[in-house]
Order: C-alpha cells, then structure tokens, then sequence
C-alpha cells in the first residue's frame, strides 16, 4: 500500500548526476503534482482552477495583512481549507479576547507577558499567509517563555490554553530556548474558540527544544496555527502536532535553518471524526549546509466527511549542501466518507545532498482485516482500537519523549472512546 | 473428544452483479478431534468457501444445512465467537493489516481465545520458541501482520497461529502452497506437532500429494462441483496422482500436478 520515493545522493563532492536534474537543480515536478486524494467524497472546490506558485520559498512573507489578498479559497495554500467554516478569520477583525494562557511546569525558566513594543515579536517568524498576518496585526500582548542560557528546564514547561467563547481573536505566544538550554514546551488547548494563533519559536545554538502541540478542542472550536521555528547552529528541535478536537483545525509548522549541523524532527497525529477538517501543512526551509530533517505524520479518519490534509513541503536550496531530508505521511481511513488528501512537495536546488525522500500512503481498514483478526478470536470493537491505536502510537514512540508517551497515548485513548471506537 | 459436523450444506454468494451464485451444492463432512483429513479438489470446486463458510466470513451465505460444533450451531455464531469456540483457519491468501505489530496481534488474540491474558514471561518464551521452530526471523515480531511477508513467510505466520492458539479444529486453506521443498517440511512439522498432542482434528485443503507424505490423512474427500464427489482413505490420494479428476466427468477437472521432486 505504500509508494515512495527516495533520492539518495552520495555525499561526494564530486558533481553527481542525478535523473530528472542538474547541478542547478530543478523542481521536480511530478512531487509537485502528487496530490493524492482518497475517499468516497469529491473535492467541494470542483474544477476551479488553483493558483500556482512557482516555488514554496517565493511565498509572500509580510507582517501586513494589507499585503496579502482577500482569499478565495483557489490559493495554493487555501485550496482545501473549507473558508466558510473558518468563521470570520480570514475576513472578519479578530477583537475577540481569546483564549487565555496558563504557564506552569519547570520553575527555572521565563514567563512574561509583553506588549506589542516588546523587541523579540518578530524574532522568529514573518506571516506567510493572509491569516497569520490578520493575528499578527490583531494580537495586545504575547506570552513569552525563555529558557536561559545553558538552562536545562527543571520540568516540562505547559503553556494551557484554554477558550471560553467564540468571537474571532488573535493570540501571539514567543518561545525562546537560548543557547545550550534544553526543554520540553506543551501547549494544550482546550474549550471553545475561534482563534488566529502565531507561536515564534527560536531555537538557540546547541540548544534542544522540543515543542508539543495539542489541539483538544471542543467539537465547534476553528483554530488556525502558524508555528514558525528559527533553528540555529548545532541545535535539535522537535516539533509534533497532536489534531484531535475541534471543527476545523489548520496546523501551518515551519522549521527554518539558519546554522550548519542541526537536526529536525517533526511529527503529527491527528485523528478526524465525521465533518471534522484537520489540515496541516508544513515547511522544511533547508537554507543551510548539513542539516537535517526528517517528518512523519500519521492520522487516521472515520465518518462522513471526515477530512484530513497534509501538505508537506521541503525546501533544499542552493546552499543547502550536505542535506539529508525524509518525509512520510500514512493514514488510514476506518469507514466511508472519509478524505485524507496527502501532499509532499520536495523541491532541491542543489544536488550536492546526502539524502532526500518522501512516502505518503493512504490504506483503508476494510471488511477483510477485521474478519482476519476476528478469525483469531477479537470481537470487533477489539479489533478497530488495534489497528487504529497501533497505527497511531508508532508515532508517539518515534518521539522519543518519555514523558510525553503517556500523556498522547490517553489523548489517543480519549478520541477513540469518544469515537466509539 | 469433539466433533464438528457438517451436514448438507448449501452455500452460496453474491456475484458483483448482484446475482446469487450457488458454491456449495450439498456437503455432508464429520471431523473428530485426533484425525486427519484432507480435501482436494480442482480449482473452483468449492474448497475455499466451505473453509471461509465453516469460519463464517460474511461474504459467503448459507441457504441449508447445519454446522455444529459438539451438537452446537456455529452458524449461529460470529465470526470471533466460533475462533473462540476452537475453531482455526489457516488462510488461502492471509491479509495485511496496517497498524498492528504481530506481537501486540498474538498477545491480544491469545487473550480473547484463553479470556484471559497469557502470563507475559511464559508466552514471550512460548512465541520465541514457536517462531524459531518455524524459521520465522525474531524481527518479525515488530512488524505489522502479514505487512510486506513474502508468501511462504505468511504462511508460516498462520502455522505459528495454529500452533500457539492451539484450536480444537484446524482448517488449512492450501497452505502448502507457494512453499518451496524446506519450508514445507518446517510448516509440516508444525502441523504434526499439533496434532500429536491429539486434542486437534485437521481438515487441510490441497492440490497437491506432496504435503500428505508430511501430514498423514486419515480420510481423502474429493470435492468436485461443490460436492464430495468421492471418500476413501490416504490411497485415494495417490490414485488423483495417477490419474487426475477426469474420470469425475467435469469440464473444470484438470490433472493433479505431479509433487515436486517425483
Ligand atoms: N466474488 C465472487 N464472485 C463470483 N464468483 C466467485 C466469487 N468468489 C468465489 N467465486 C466462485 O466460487 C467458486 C468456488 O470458489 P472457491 O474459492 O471456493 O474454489 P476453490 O476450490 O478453493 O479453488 P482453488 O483451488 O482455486 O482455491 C469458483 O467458481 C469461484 O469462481
Ligand atoms: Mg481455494
């Protein structure tokens, strides 16, 4: 059920030849078009046509709503998020009061409320997309949590998140793991909410920061979320994105690379109940020498119009010598009616690279696996929470986060008794 | 000692066409726990739906006739109650399930048959045991089911089943085939360390006589057109070698092949 692909340059200074590219590199273009779509339902866009872009790192960056045009749903990045659901985010003034922000967890680092004055907004990150810039000329005040120098957090950092009404809003929250530091940040989010998020994230040379972010929304929450990471020299970032609740989720993580000899992780579960849209669309900005990146995303859908997307960009640029990239992204849908559109872009201006790869799959659970494990004894809800539960755990253990394990597994334990599976 | 019984046993299934395609034209078959039997038959002749029938796969619907498990109605079970009641199929074409390791998929099935979880250190060293018996690589484990198994490996994976689910009855669905010479002796093994213990009655569907130098049939069926077209003992079996199934007169009757090595 799998189809991959998989460069594999060797790490030769030599010029290498490699099918379909030059030194100069190319976009490669049937990654470009690999859109798959499954499931029983057509896309609600018909046949209109989408705008295309010419490379993912042209994409307009601007701090000024004014910048980007009202959308109309045919942009590249908007072309499966149903506008209409979004409830006012993309056209409305997000003066809303938000959802509100509790810091606990690890004592010896950082916690300030700032205003908008404060010089570290715009340390990480630049709005790359209509709503992102709507939030970031909206937001009053940010959160921002700072790990010290050489500081290794004495606990998991939580930053709760929790909305208590529906009017469109802004948030802006600022992590900062400076040099050498190390620690874990989750953000949990929780309750009712139509919310423009911007989370900067800037991680520090030789630091190690992992960011977890969940979205435990109630069922009618709309929450859109720019994660932007600025990773220095020698450092490790982990970014996972946890998609559980809500109406309509749109994850939009990037990792920048702005020194040789750092590593990125990032990871995604998400799982889509009837009428439910959870979207993520990521970027890996190779911009850098030697570094590293590797994504996987994995969710799981069940009931009508449960609608998942995932885009997965991967940028490798002129500079970026010495890279080694590999994306993956499975989902498994559990009955008709379901959509998981499956995205991964990968676009290598170099070919002077160690590696660079990507799968996407889509498997269905059907008739003749549940009669299998029901032929060995398993009652049938037994065997839908293993293949779902199996399916989605491999990725909480690729994170690597003890503590976290148990934490995403009852997360995962939750949304399969609350989908009666 | 159980008994499980089949009588008269009409099946039949829903083409794509929405038409209702009759399989099975009158089986009448009695199994008891300790015997062997086998049954062979040319391609379409039915052996697969009475194998997935007795396992109760939904596709496959019986218009007559009774199944009965020590004088209890198994068709009146589901599919997972019957796997409970002892009964096993070993699968023509076993599928892959996504998402789900084969130890996580071992423990939970032994834990549904027993009603109760095995006793981790004894069933770690039960499965490692049997995997090895079985030639079947340690890092299988870690898979997913039948994920990427080659064929032989699949087949091996259901024999490693039979032999730590230990059911009352065994239906083997060809599982001889796609095994080369080595790993049909090593399936065989396994088979007949089963049945010696003798709380294990065998019905093995086959095409060919080289598996019944290995595991020994008390009784020979064969099966033509939906119906048990003859009975008699191991010998029966080397006369479909010799001769083939012509002389049962049917237009889908083709020679047996010849075993391997002969
Ligand atoms: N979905 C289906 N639609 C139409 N006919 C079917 C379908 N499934 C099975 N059949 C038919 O039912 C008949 C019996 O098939 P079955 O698989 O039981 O045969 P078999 O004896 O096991 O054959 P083989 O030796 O090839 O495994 C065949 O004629 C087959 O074509
Ligand atoms: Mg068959």
């Amino acid at each position: 059920m799998a189809e991959a692909t998989q460069l594999d340059a060797p790490a030769s200074a030599e010029k290498i030849a490699i099918d379909g590219f030059t030194e100069e590199g190319e976009n490669l273009s049937p990654f470009n078009e690999g859109t798959v779509q499954h499931g029983a339902k057509k896309h609600s866009h018909g046949d209109a046509p989408v705008i295309p872009e010419a490379s993912r790192g042209e994409r307009l960056k601007s701090y000024k709503l004014a910048d980007f045009a009202p959308l109309n749903g045919r942009e590249e990045d908007w072309r499966f998020t149903p506008l209409k659901r979004l409830r006012g985010l993309h056209n409305q003034p997000l003066t809303g009061t938000g959802p509100t922000v509790e810091v606990t967890g690890a004592t010896n680092v950082l916690v300030e409320t700032v205003g908008r004055d404060d010089s570290r907004i715009g340390s990480a990150s630049v709005p790359d997309d209509r709503v992102s810039a709507a939030a970031w000329e909206a937001f009053t005040e940010a959160t921002v949590v700072t790990i010290p120098v050489e500081t290794v957090a004495d606990g998991d950092v939580q930053i709760s998140i929790n909305g208590v009404d529906e009017a469109p809003a802004a948030q802006h929250l600022i992590i900062t793991a400076e040099r050498f530091s190390k620690a874990v940040v989750v953000l949990d989010h929780h309750g009712k909410t139509t919310l423009a998020q911007n989370v900067e994230i800037v991680v520090g040379d030789g630091a190690e920061l992992t960011v977890v972010s969940v979205q435990e929304w109630d069922d009618d929450a709309v929450h859109t979320s720019t994660q932007q990471a600025k990773i220095g020299r020698n450092a490790k970032f982990k970014h996972v994105v946890v998609s559980l609740g809500g109406d309509l989720v749109r994850m939009t993580p990037s990792s920048l690379f702005t020194g040789p000899g750092s590593e990125v992780e990032m990871y995604g579960l998400y799982f889509a109940d009837a009428g439910q849209h959870l979207e993520q669309r990521l970027l890996v900005d190779h911009a850098v020498p030697n570094c590293k990146s590797r994504v996987t995303y994995k969710g799981a859908l069940q009931g009508q119009d449960a609608h998942t997307v995932w885009v997965g960009d991967v940028l490798i640029r002129k500079a970026a010598e010495g890279t080694d990239t590999y994306e993956t992204n499975r989902n498994l849908l559990l009955t008709d009616g379901t959509r998981s559109d499956s995205v991964p872009n990968l676009e290598i201006e170099t070919g002077l690279i160690e590696g660079a790869g990507h799968a996407s799959a889509t498997g269905r659970f059907d008739d003749e696996h549940l009669f299998y494990l029901m032929a060995r004894g398993i009652d049938e809800k037994t065997a839908r929470r293993l293949v779902v539960r199996g399916f989605l755990n491999e990725v909480i253990q690729q994170i690597k986060v003890p503590a976290l394990e148990e934490r995403l597994t009852d997360a995962v334990e939750r949304e399969l008794a609350a989908g009666n599976i | 000692m159980s008994t499980l019984e089949i009588k008269d046993l009409h099946v039949s299934i829903e083409t794509e066409q929405g038409a209702r395609k009759q399989i099975l034209k009158g089986v009448s078959l009695t199994i008891n726990t300790g015997e062997s039997h086998a049954i062979m038959g040319p391609n379409g002749s039915g052996k697969s739906t009475l194998a997935s029938t007795i396992a109760g796969h939904p596709r496959y619907l019986v218009d007559s006739g009774s199944i009965t498990l020590d004088g209890e109605d198994v068709l009146d079970m589901s599919v997972d109650e019957r796997a409970r009641a002892g009964l096993f199929l070993a699968m023509q074409y076993p599928v892959e399930v996504p998402g789900v390791t084969m130890t996580n998929f071992l423990r939970t099935a032994k834990t549904a048959l027993d009603g109760k979880a095995p006793s981790l250190r004894h069933w770690t060293k039960d499965v490692k045991e049997a995997m090895s018996q079985l030639r079947i690589d340690a890092d299988f484990a870690q898979r997913n089911v039948n994920e990427g198994f080659s064929g032989g490996e699949k087949k091996r994976v259901e024999i490693l089943q039979l032999e730590l689910f230990k059911p009352r009855f065994a239906i083997l669905d060809e599982t001889d085939s796609g095994l080369d010479v080595d790993a049909l002796k090593v399936v065989s093994e396994g088979v007949n360390r089963e049945h010696s213990k003798g709380g294990m009655g065998t019905l093995l569907i086959t095409h060919y006589t080289r598996i019944l130098r290995y595991i020994k049939p008390d009784f020979v069926h064969v099966f033509v057109d939906g119906r048990i077209a003859e009975q008699g003992g191991p010998e029966l079996a080397d006369r479909l070698e010799a001769e083939g199934y012509d002389r049962f007169g049917t237009p889908a009757a083709a020679s047996v092949d010849a075993p391997a090595g002969a």
